[in-house]
Protein backbone atom coordinates (compact mmCIF):
# COMPACT_ATOMS: atom_id res chain seq x y z
CA UNK A 1 0.00 0.00 0.00
CA UNK A 2 2.10 2.90 -1.22
CA UNK A 3 -0.45 5.44 -2.30
CA UNK A 4 1.33 8.32 -3.90
CA UNK A 5 -0.68 11.18 -2.44
CA UNK A 6 2.15 13.65 -2.96
CA UNK A 7 1.52 13.23 -6.69
CA UNK A 8 -2.19 13.80 -6.09
CA UNK A 9 -1.30 17.04 -4.32
CA UNK A 10 0.84 18.08 -7.27
CA UNK A 11 -2.01 17.25 -9.65
CA UNK A 12 -4.29 19.39 -7.49
CA UNK A 13 -1.83 22.27 -7.83
CA UNK A 14 -1.91 21.78 -11.61
CA UNK A 15 -5.71 21.56 -11.59
CA UNK A 16 -5.85 24.93 -9.84
CA UNK A 17 -2.98 26.51 -11.73
CA UNK A 18 -3.56 25.55 -15.38
CA UNK A 19 -7.05 27.11 -15.72
CA UNK A 20 -5.66 30.30 -14.13
CA UNK A 21 -2.85 30.33 -16.70
CA UNK A 22 -5.37 29.81 -19.51
CA UNK A 23 -7.57 32.65 -18.28
CA UNK A 24 -4.50 34.89 -17.90
CA UNK A 25 -3.69 34.26 -21.56
CA UNK A 26 -7.26 35.20 -22.49
CA UNK A 27 -6.95 38.33 -20.35
CA UNK A 28 -3.94 39.34 -22.44
CA UNK A 29 -5.39 38.42 -25.85
CA UNK A 30 -9.07 39.27 -25.65
CA UNK A 31 -10.51 42.77 -25.97
CA UNK A 32 -12.29 44.25 -22.98
CA UNK A 33 -14.87 46.89 -23.85
CA UNK A 34 -17.81 46.63 -21.47
CA UNK A 35 -20.80 48.94 -21.69
CA UNK A 36 -24.09 49.05 -19.89
CA UNK A 37 -26.25 47.12 -22.38
CA UNK A 38 -23.67 44.40 -22.76
CA UNK A 39 -23.57 43.77 -19.03
CA UNK A 40 -27.29 43.31 -18.45
CA UNK A 41 -28.69 39.91 -17.50
CA UNK A 42 -29.91 37.91 -20.48
CA UNK A 43 -33.64 37.32 -20.30
CA UNK A 44 -34.73 36.90 -23.93
CA UNK A 45 -34.44 40.63 -24.59
CA UNK A 46 -36.70 41.85 -21.79
CA UNK A 47 -35.65 43.80 -18.74
CA UNK A 48 -35.17 41.23 -15.93
CA UNK A 49 -38.26 41.14 -13.70
CA UNK A 50 -37.80 40.36 -10.01
CA UNK A 51 -34.90 38.70 -8.32
CA UNK A 52 -33.17 35.59 -9.58
CA UNK A 53 -31.75 34.58 -6.22
CA UNK A 54 -34.83 32.91 -4.79
CA UNK A 55 -35.64 29.88 -2.66
CA UNK A 56 -36.07 26.51 -4.33
CA UNK A 57 -38.82 23.93 -4.33
CA UNK A 58 -38.79 21.37 -1.53
CA UNK A 59 -38.74 18.57 -4.14
CA UNK A 60 -35.05 19.08 -4.62
CA UNK A 61 -34.56 18.78 -0.88
CA UNK A 62 -36.38 15.44 -0.70
CA UNK A 63 -34.20 14.03 -3.46
CA UNK A 64 -31.15 15.31 -1.62
CA UNK A 65 -32.18 13.50 1.58
CA UNK A 66 -32.66 10.17 -0.21
CA UNK A 67 -29.38 10.76 -2.04
CA UNK A 68 -27.54 11.33 1.24
CA UNK A 69 -28.82 8.05 2.65
CA UNK A 70 -27.64 6.14 -0.40
CA UNK A 71 -24.36 8.00 -0.63
CA UNK A 72 -23.53 7.06 2.95
CA UNK A 73 -24.46 3.50 2.10
CA UNK A 74 -21.99 3.66 -0.77
CA UNK A 75 -19.21 4.56 1.66
CA UNK A 76 -20.03 1.40 3.60
CA UNK A 77 -20.49 -0.77 0.53
CA UNK A 78 -17.19 0.02 -1.19
CA UNK A 79 -14.89 -1.32 1.56
CA UNK A 80 -17.28 -4.26 1.96
CA UNK A 81 -17.02 -5.07 -1.74
CA UNK A 82 -13.24 -4.74 -1.53
CA UNK A 83 -12.94 -7.52 1.07
CA UNK A 84 -16.04 -9.41 0.03
CA UNK A 85 -14.36 -12.70 -0.81
CA UNK A 86 -12.27 -12.83 2.37
CA UNK A 87 -15.08 -12.09 4.80
CA UNK A 88 -17.07 -15.29 4.57
CA UNK A 89 -20.73 -16.05 5.11
CA UNK A 90 -21.31 -13.84 8.15
CA UNK A 91 -20.38 -10.54 6.51
CA UNK A 92 -22.16 -11.62 3.35
CA UNK A 93 -25.48 -12.08 5.15
CA UNK A 94 -24.92 -9.08 7.41
CA UNK A 95 -24.39 -6.64 4.57
CA UNK A 96 -27.44 -7.86 2.74
CA UNK A 97 -29.49 -7.34 5.92
CA UNK A 98 -28.07 -3.78 6.04
CA UNK A 99 -29.06 -3.25 2.44
CA UNK A 100 -32.54 -4.65 3.05
CA UNK A 101 -33.06 -2.15 5.90
CA UNK A 102 -32.07 0.63 3.52
CA UNK A 103 -34.35 -0.72 0.82
CA UNK A 104 -37.23 -0.63 3.32
CA UNK A 105 -36.43 3.06 3.87
CA UNK A 106 -36.29 3.56 0.14
CA UNK A 107 -39.65 1.83 -0.26
CA UNK A 108 -41.09 4.17 2.40
CA UNK A 109 -39.76 7.26 0.59
CA UNK A 110 -41.22 5.90 -2.63
CA UNK A 111 -44.62 5.23 -0.99
CA UNK A 112 -44.74 8.69 0.59
CA UNK A 113 -44.11 10.27 -2.80
CA UNK A 114 -40.67 11.75 -2.13
CA UNK A 115 -39.59 10.50 -5.55
CA UNK A 116 -42.45 12.15 -7.43
CA UNK A 117 -41.52 15.21 -9.45
CA UNK A 118 -44.19 17.88 -9.07
CA UNK B 1 5.68 -4.70 -31.51
CA UNK B 2 7.04 -4.86 -27.98
CA UNK B 3 8.98 -1.63 -28.54
CA UNK B 4 5.85 0.08 -29.84
CA UNK B 5 3.85 -1.31 -26.95
CA UNK B 6 6.19 0.14 -24.35
CA UNK B 7 7.15 3.31 -26.19
CA UNK B 8 5.76 5.71 -23.58
CA UNK B 9 7.05 3.66 -20.65
CA UNK B 10 10.52 3.65 -22.28
CA UNK B 11 10.41 7.41 -22.87
CA UNK B 12 9.60 7.91 -19.18
CA UNK B 13 12.43 5.57 -18.21
CA UNK B 14 14.80 7.50 -20.50
CA UNK B 15 13.87 10.83 -18.89
CA UNK B 16 14.41 9.27 -15.48
CA UNK B 17 17.82 8.06 -16.69
CA UNK B 18 18.90 11.64 -17.35
CA UNK B 19 18.98 12.25 -13.62
CA UNK B 20 21.91 11.14 -11.50
CA UNK B 21 19.67 9.12 -9.22
CA UNK B 22 16.72 7.86 -11.28
CA UNK B 23 14.45 7.54 -8.24
CA UNK B 24 15.32 10.83 -6.58
CA UNK B 25 12.70 13.42 -5.74
CA UNK B 26 13.69 15.67 -8.64
CA UNK B 27 13.30 12.81 -11.14
CA UNK B 28 9.86 11.99 -9.76
CA UNK B 29 8.92 15.66 -9.86
CA UNK B 30 10.07 16.09 -13.46
CA UNK B 31 8.20 12.98 -14.62
CA UNK B 32 5.05 14.03 -12.82
CA UNK B 33 5.12 17.56 -14.23
CA UNK B 34 5.59 16.27 -17.78
CA UNK B 35 2.84 13.68 -17.34
CA UNK B 36 0.36 16.17 -15.89
CA UNK B 37 0.96 18.68 -18.68
CA UNK B 38 0.51 15.81 -21.15
CA UNK B 39 -2.79 14.92 -19.45
CA UNK B 40 -3.98 18.51 -19.81
CA UNK B 41 -2.99 18.58 -23.48
CA UNK B 42 -4.73 15.23 -24.07
CA UNK B 43 -7.84 16.66 -22.47
CA UNK B 44 -7.76 19.88 -24.52
CA UNK B 45 -7.05 18.19 -27.84
CA UNK B 46 -9.59 15.42 -27.22
CA UNK B 47 -12.24 17.99 -26.26
CA UNK B 48 -11.58 20.21 -29.29
CA UNK B 49 -11.56 17.26 -31.64
CA UNK B 50 -14.68 15.75 -30.06
CA UNK B 51 -16.59 19.02 -30.47
CA UNK B 52 -15.87 18.73 -34.19
CA UNK B 53 -16.64 15.01 -34.37
CA UNK B 54 -19.93 15.66 -32.60
CA UNK B 55 -20.99 18.15 -35.27
CA UNK B 56 -19.79 15.81 -37.99
CA UNK B 57 -21.83 13.03 -36.42
CA UNK B 58 -24.88 15.30 -36.35
CA UNK B 59 -24.27 15.94 -40.04
CA UNK B 60 -24.20 12.22 -40.81
CA UNK B 61 -27.19 11.34 -38.66
CA UNK B 62 -29.60 14.18 -39.24
CA UNK B 63 -28.75 15.26 -42.79
CA UNK B 64 -27.51 18.74 -42.05
CA UNK B 65 -24.41 20.38 -43.47
CA UNK B 66 -22.14 20.52 -40.46
CA UNK B 67 -18.74 22.18 -40.61
CA UNK B 68 -17.55 21.83 -44.22
CA UNK B 69 -15.47 24.89 -45.07
CA UNK B 70 -12.12 24.80 -43.33
CA UNK B 71 -9.68 22.22 -44.63
CA UNK B 72 -10.71 18.94 -46.29
CA UNK B 73 -14.41 18.42 -45.47
CA UNK B 74 -14.12 20.89 -42.61
CA UNK B 75 -11.76 18.74 -40.53
CA UNK B 76 -9.66 21.76 -39.45
CA UNK B 77 -12.64 23.57 -37.97
CA UNK B 78 -11.63 22.76 -34.39
CA UNK B 79 -8.38 24.75 -34.72
CA UNK B 80 -10.34 27.79 -35.86
CA UNK B 81 -12.75 27.32 -32.95
CA UNK B 82 -9.90 27.28 -30.46
CA UNK B 83 -8.29 30.41 -31.89
CA UNK B 84 -11.61 32.24 -32.07
CA UNK B 85 -12.44 31.38 -28.48
CA UNK B 86 -9.07 32.62 -27.21
CA UNK B 87 -9.67 36.02 -28.78
CA UNK B 88 -13.22 36.55 -27.56
CA UNK B 89 -14.18 39.04 -24.91
CA UNK B 90 -14.65 37.67 -21.42
CA UNK B 91 -17.96 39.28 -20.41
CA UNK B 92 -19.21 39.17 -16.86
CA UNK B 93 -22.60 40.83 -16.39
CA UNK B 94 -23.02 43.64 -13.87
CA UNK B 95 -25.05 41.86 -11.20
CA UNK B 96 -23.36 38.46 -10.99
CA UNK B 97 -21.61 37.07 -7.93
CA UNK B 98 -18.23 37.80 -9.46
CA UNK B 99 -16.01 35.41 -7.49
CA UNK B 100 -18.21 32.32 -7.94
CA UNK B 101 -18.96 33.30 -11.53
CA UNK B 102 -15.29 33.44 -12.37
CA UNK B 103 -14.08 30.30 -10.63
CA UNK B 104 -16.97 27.92 -11.54
CA UNK B 105 -15.71 26.97 -15.05
CA UNK B 106 -12.09 26.89 -13.89
CA UNK B 107 -13.05 24.58 -11.05
CA UNK B 108 -14.93 22.27 -13.42
CA UNK B 109 -11.89 21.98 -15.68
CA UNK B 110 -9.63 21.37 -12.69
CA UNK B 111 -11.87 18.59 -11.43
CA UNK B 112 -11.88 16.94 -14.84
CA UNK B 113 -8.09 17.14 -15.01
CA UNK B 114 -7.83 15.56 -11.56
CA UNK B 115 -10.06 12.69 -12.65
CA UNK B 116 -7.62 11.97 -15.50
CA UNK B 117 -4.85 11.21 -13.01
CA UNK B 118 -5.84 7.58 -12.42
CA UNK B 119 -6.83 6.49 -15.94
CA UNK B 120 -4.57 3.63 -17.09
CA UNK B 121 -3.85 4.36 -20.75
CA UNK B 122 -1.72 1.24 -21.09
CA UNK B 123 0.43 -1.20 -19.15
CA UNK B 124 2.36 0.98 -16.69
CA UNK B 125 0.96 4.11 -18.33
CA UNK B 126 -0.99 5.62 -15.47
CA UNK B 127 -0.15 9.08 -14.17
CA UNK B 128 -0.68 8.25 -10.50
CA UNK B 129 -0.87 4.55 -9.69
CA UNK B 130 -3.26 4.88 -6.76
CA UNK B 131 -4.48 1.80 -4.90
CA UNK B 132 -7.57 3.89 -4.26
CA UNK B 133 -8.01 4.36 -8.08
CA UNK B 134 -11.70 4.03 -8.86
CA UNK B 135 -12.78 5.39 -5.48
CA UNK B 136 -10.62 8.48 -6.06
CA UNK B 137 -12.13 8.90 -9.52
CA UNK B 138 -15.70 8.73 -8.21
CA UNK B 139 -14.95 11.05 -5.30
CA UNK B 140 -13.32 13.67 -7.49
CA UNK B 141 -15.79 13.56 -10.36
CA UNK B 142 -18.78 13.95 -8.03
CA UNK B 143 -17.57 17.46 -7.11
CA UNK B 144 -18.47 18.65 -10.61
CA UNK B 145 -22.10 18.91 -9.46
CA UNK B 146 -21.00 21.70 -7.15
CA UNK B 147 -19.31 23.63 -9.96
CA UNK B 148 -22.48 23.56 -12.07
CA UNK B 149 -24.57 24.76 -9.13
CA UNK B 150 -22.04 27.54 -8.52
CA UNK B 151 -22.30 28.63 -12.14
CA UNK B 152 -26.09 28.56 -12.01
CA UNK B 153 -26.35 30.48 -8.76
CA UNK B 154 -23.64 33.05 -9.45
CA UNK B 155 -25.08 34.07 -12.83
CA UNK B 156 -28.06 35.78 -11.15
CA UNK B 157 -30.25 34.71 -14.03
CA UNK B 158 -33.46 32.71 -13.74
CA UNK B 159 -32.54 30.36 -16.56
CA UNK B 160 -29.15 29.72 -15.02
CA UNK B 161 -30.61 29.11 -11.59
CA UNK B 162 -33.13 26.58 -12.96
CA UNK B 163 -30.35 24.91 -14.87
CA UNK B 164 -28.19 24.72 -11.78
CA UNK B 165 -31.00 23.15 -9.74
CA UNK B 166 -31.71 20.67 -12.48
CA UNK B 167 -28.02 19.82 -12.68
CA UNK B 168 -27.91 19.00 -8.98
CA UNK B 169 -31.15 16.99 -9.03
CA UNK B 170 -30.11 15.00 -12.09
CA UNK B 171 -26.48 14.44 -11.23
CA UNK B 172 -27.06 13.27 -7.66
CA UNK B 173 -29.86 10.98 -8.83
CA UNK B 174 -27.74 9.29 -11.48
CA UNK B 175 -24.69 9.13 -9.27
CA UNK B 176 -26.22 6.39 -7.10
CA UNK B 177 -26.79 3.85 -9.92
CA UNK B 178 -23.36 4.78 -11.30
CA UNK B 179 -21.65 4.05 -7.99
CA UNK B 180 -23.58 0.83 -7.44
CA UNK B 181 -23.01 -0.48 -10.96
CA UNK B 182 -19.23 -0.46 -10.41
CA UNK B 183 -19.54 -2.44 -7.16
CA UNK B 184 -20.02 -5.72 -9.01
CA UNK B 185 -16.64 -5.42 -10.71
CA UNK B 186 -14.93 -4.55 -7.41
CA UNK B 187 -16.54 -7.57 -5.76
CA UNK B 188 -14.99 -9.78 -8.43
CA UNK B 189 -11.53 -8.19 -8.57
CA UNK B 190 -11.14 -7.27 -4.87
CA UNK B 191 -9.18 -4.11 -5.68
CA UNK B 192 -9.74 -0.41 -6.36
CA UNK B 193 -6.55 -0.10 -8.41
CA UNK B 194 -7.57 0.48 -12.03
CA UNK B 195 -4.43 -1.14 -13.48
CA UNK B 196 -5.09 -4.29 -11.43
CA UNK B 197 -8.72 -4.29 -12.52
CA UNK B 198 -7.62 -4.17 -16.16
CA UNK B 199 -5.09 -6.96 -15.55
CA UNK B 200 -7.86 -9.10 -14.06
CA UNK B 201 -9.61 -8.88 -17.45
CA UNK B 202 -6.81 -10.55 -19.39
CA UNK B 203 -8.89 -13.64 -20.10
CA UNK B 204 -12.40 -12.24 -20.19
CA UNK B 205 -13.62 -8.61 -20.18
CA UNK B 206 -16.08 -7.96 -17.38
CA UNK B 207 -18.81 -6.88 -19.81
CA UNK B 208 -19.53 -10.60 -20.21
CA UNK B 209 -19.75 -11.15 -16.45
CA UNK B 210 -21.54 -7.85 -15.69
CA UNK B 211 -23.61 -6.95 -18.76
CA UNK B 212 -26.35 -5.30 -16.68
CA UNK B 213 -23.80 -3.24 -14.76
CA UNK B 214 -22.23 -2.03 -18.00
CA UNK B 215 -25.61 -0.93 -19.33
CA UNK B 216 -26.42 0.91 -16.09
CA UNK B 217 -22.98 2.52 -16.04
CA UNK B 218 -23.32 3.71 -19.63
CA UNK B 219 -26.77 5.22 -19.08
CA UNK B 220 -25.79 6.85 -15.79
CA UNK B 221 -22.53 8.03 -17.34
CA UNK B 222 -24.37 9.75 -20.17
CA UNK B 223 -26.61 11.40 -17.58
CA UNK B 224 -23.64 12.43 -15.43
CA UNK B 225 -22.03 14.18 -18.38
CA UNK B 226 -25.35 15.97 -19.10
CA UNK B 227 -25.66 14.78 -22.66
CA UNK B 228 -28.85 14.12 -24.60
CA UNK B 229 -31.25 12.39 -23.96
CA UNK B 230 -30.44 13.56 -20.42
CA UNK B 231 -29.52 17.16 -21.23
CA UNK B 232 -32.23 18.71 -19.04
CA UNK B 233 -29.49 20.87 -17.55
CA UNK B 234 -28.96 22.78 -20.77
CA UNK B 235 -32.38 22.20 -22.35
CA UNK B 236 -32.00 24.83 -25.09
CA UNK B 237 -35.69 25.12 -25.83
CA UNK B 238 -36.70 25.86 -22.24
CA UNK B 239 -33.85 27.48 -20.34
CA UNK B 240 -31.57 28.83 -23.11
CA UNK B 241 -28.33 27.14 -22.01
CA UNK B 242 -28.91 26.40 -18.34
CA UNK B 243 -26.00 27.36 -16.11
CA UNK B 244 -23.96 28.52 -19.12
CA UNK B 245 -26.41 31.23 -20.26
CA UNK B 246 -24.38 34.19 -19.02
CA UNK B 247 -20.98 32.81 -20.00
CA UNK B 248 -19.12 33.85 -23.11
CA UNK B 249 -15.73 33.53 -24.70
CA UNK B 250 -13.27 31.08 -23.24
CA UNK B 251 -15.04 30.88 -19.91
CA UNK B 252 -17.88 29.20 -21.80
CA UNK B 253 -15.24 27.26 -23.72
CA UNK B 254 -13.93 25.89 -20.42
CA UNK B 255 -17.37 24.45 -19.73
CA UNK B 256 -17.35 22.72 -23.11
CA UNK B 257 -13.80 21.54 -22.45
CA UNK B 258 -14.89 20.04 -19.15
CA UNK B 259 -17.96 18.43 -20.71
CA UNK B 260 -16.00 16.68 -23.45
CA UNK B 261 -13.20 15.94 -21.03
CA UNK B 262 -15.75 14.24 -18.81
CA UNK B 263 -17.07 12.27 -21.77
CA UNK B 264 -13.57 10.95 -22.42
CA UNK B 265 -12.97 10.21 -18.72
CA UNK B 266 -16.31 8.39 -18.35
CA UNK B 267 -15.58 6.32 -21.45
CA UNK B 268 -12.08 5.56 -20.20
CA UNK B 269 -13.47 4.25 -16.92
CA UNK B 270 -16.05 2.19 -18.83
CA UNK B 271 -13.22 0.74 -20.92
CA UNK B 272 -10.98 -0.09 -17.98
CA UNK B 273 -13.80 -1.44 -15.80
CA UNK B 274 -15.78 -3.43 -18.37
CA UNK B 275 -14.12 -3.64 -21.78
CA UNK B 276 -10.74 -5.06 -20.88
CA UNK B 277 -8.64 -1.89 -20.97
CA UNK B 278 -5.49 -2.21 -23.04
CA UNK B 279 -5.92 -5.93 -23.83
CA UNK B 280 -6.73 -6.82 -27.42
CA UNK B 281 -5.43 -8.84 -30.37
CA UNK B 282 -1.66 -8.50 -30.65
CA UNK B 283 -1.37 -6.64 -33.96
CA UNK B 284 -1.85 -3.23 -32.34
CA UNK B 285 -0.08 -1.78 -29.27
CA UNK B 286 -2.02 -1.82 -26.01
CA UNK B 287 -2.47 1.94 -25.65
CA UNK B 288 -3.91 2.10 -29.16
CA UNK B 289 -6.46 -0.56 -28.22
CA UNK B 290 -7.36 1.53 -25.19
CA UNK B 291 -7.90 4.64 -27.35
CA UNK B 292 -9.90 2.68 -29.93
CA UNK B 293 -12.15 1.28 -27.19
CA UNK B 294 -12.66 4.79 -25.81
CA UNK B 295 -13.70 5.87 -29.29
CA UNK B 296 -16.13 2.96 -29.47
CA UNK B 297 -17.82 4.04 -26.22
CA UNK B 298 -17.88 7.69 -27.35
CA UNK B 299 -19.37 6.56 -30.65
CA UNK B 300 -22.18 4.80 -28.76
CA UNK B 301 -22.73 7.90 -26.63
CA UNK B 302 -22.99 10.12 -29.72
CA UNK B 303 -25.23 7.62 -31.44
CA UNK B 304 -27.56 7.72 -28.44
CA UNK B 305 -27.37 11.50 -28.34
CA UNK B 306 -28.46 12.03 -31.93
CA UNK B 307 -31.04 9.22 -31.91
CA UNK B 308 -33.18 9.82 -28.83
CA UNK B 309 -35.21 12.91 -27.97
CA UNK B 310 -34.75 14.65 -24.64
CA UNK B 311 -36.50 12.94 -21.72
CA UNK B 312 -39.16 14.80 -19.78
CA UNK B 313 -37.82 15.92 -16.42
CA UNK B 314 -40.16 13.78 -14.28
CA UNK B 315 -39.49 10.73 -16.45
CA UNK B 316 -35.81 11.43 -16.04
CA UNK B 317 -35.99 11.32 -12.25
CA UNK B 318 -38.31 8.27 -12.26
CA UNK B 319 -35.89 6.45 -14.53
CA UNK B 320 -33.01 7.02 -12.12
CA UNK B 321 -34.76 6.21 -8.85
CA UNK B 322 -37.36 3.64 -9.83
CA UNK B 323 -35.65 1.68 -12.59
CA UNK B 324 -31.88 2.10 -12.53
CA UNK B 325 -31.44 2.07 -8.74
CA UNK B 326 -33.42 -1.18 -8.09
CA UNK B 327 -31.68 -2.77 -11.08
CA UNK B 328 -28.23 -1.84 -9.79
CA UNK B 329 -29.11 -3.16 -6.31
CA UNK B 330 -30.32 -6.40 -7.90
CA UNK B 331 -27.01 -6.55 -9.77
CA UNK B 332 -25.09 -6.37 -6.48
CA UNK B 333 -27.27 -9.14 -5.00
CA UNK B 334 -26.82 -11.36 -8.04
CA UNK B 335 -23.06 -10.77 -8.19
CA UNK B 336 -22.70 -11.53 -4.49
CA UNK B 337 -24.76 -14.68 -4.82
CA UNK B 338 -22.82 -15.73 -7.92
CA UNK B 339 -19.43 -15.29 -6.25
CA UNK B 340 -20.67 -17.06 -3.13
CA UNK B 341 -21.90 -20.09 -5.04
CA UNK B 342 -18.73 -20.09 -7.15
CA UNK B 343 -16.54 -20.12 -4.05
CA UNK B 344 -18.69 -22.81 -2.45
CA UNK B 345 -18.36 -25.25 -5.32
CA UNK B 346 -15.19 -24.51 -7.27
CA UNK B 347 -12.69 -25.40 -4.48
CA UNK B 348 -14.47 -28.72 -3.94
CA UNK B 349 -14.40 -29.60 -7.62
CA UNK B 350 -10.82 -28.38 -7.95
CA UNK B 351 -9.51 -29.99 -4.76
Amino acid sequence: MTDNFAAVGLLLAFAIGLPIVVMAVVHLLAPHKPHKEKLTTYECGNEPIGRAWIGFKSNYFLYAIVFTAFDVETIFLYPWALTFRKLGTFAFVEMFIFMIILIVGFWYAWKEGALEWM
Amino acid sequence: MDALNNIFVNIAAYIRGLFADSHSLSADLAINIIVFIMLFLIMVVAALFLSLVERKFAHWVSQRSGPNRLGPHGWFQFIADAVKMLGKEDIYPANVDLFLFKIAPMMLVGITLMAYGVIPFGKGMVAINLDLGIFYFLAVSSISTLALLMAGWASNNKFSLLGGFRAVAQMISYEIPLLFSLLGVIMITQTFNLSSIVEAQKTIPFIFLQPLAFLIYLIAGIAETNRAPFDQVQGEQEIVAGPFTEYSGLRWGLFMLAEYGNVVATSAIAVSMFLGGWYGPGFLPGWLWFILKIWLVIFIMMWVRWTFVRMRVDHLMHFAWKILLPLSLANIFLTGLGIYIYQLFIPRIGG
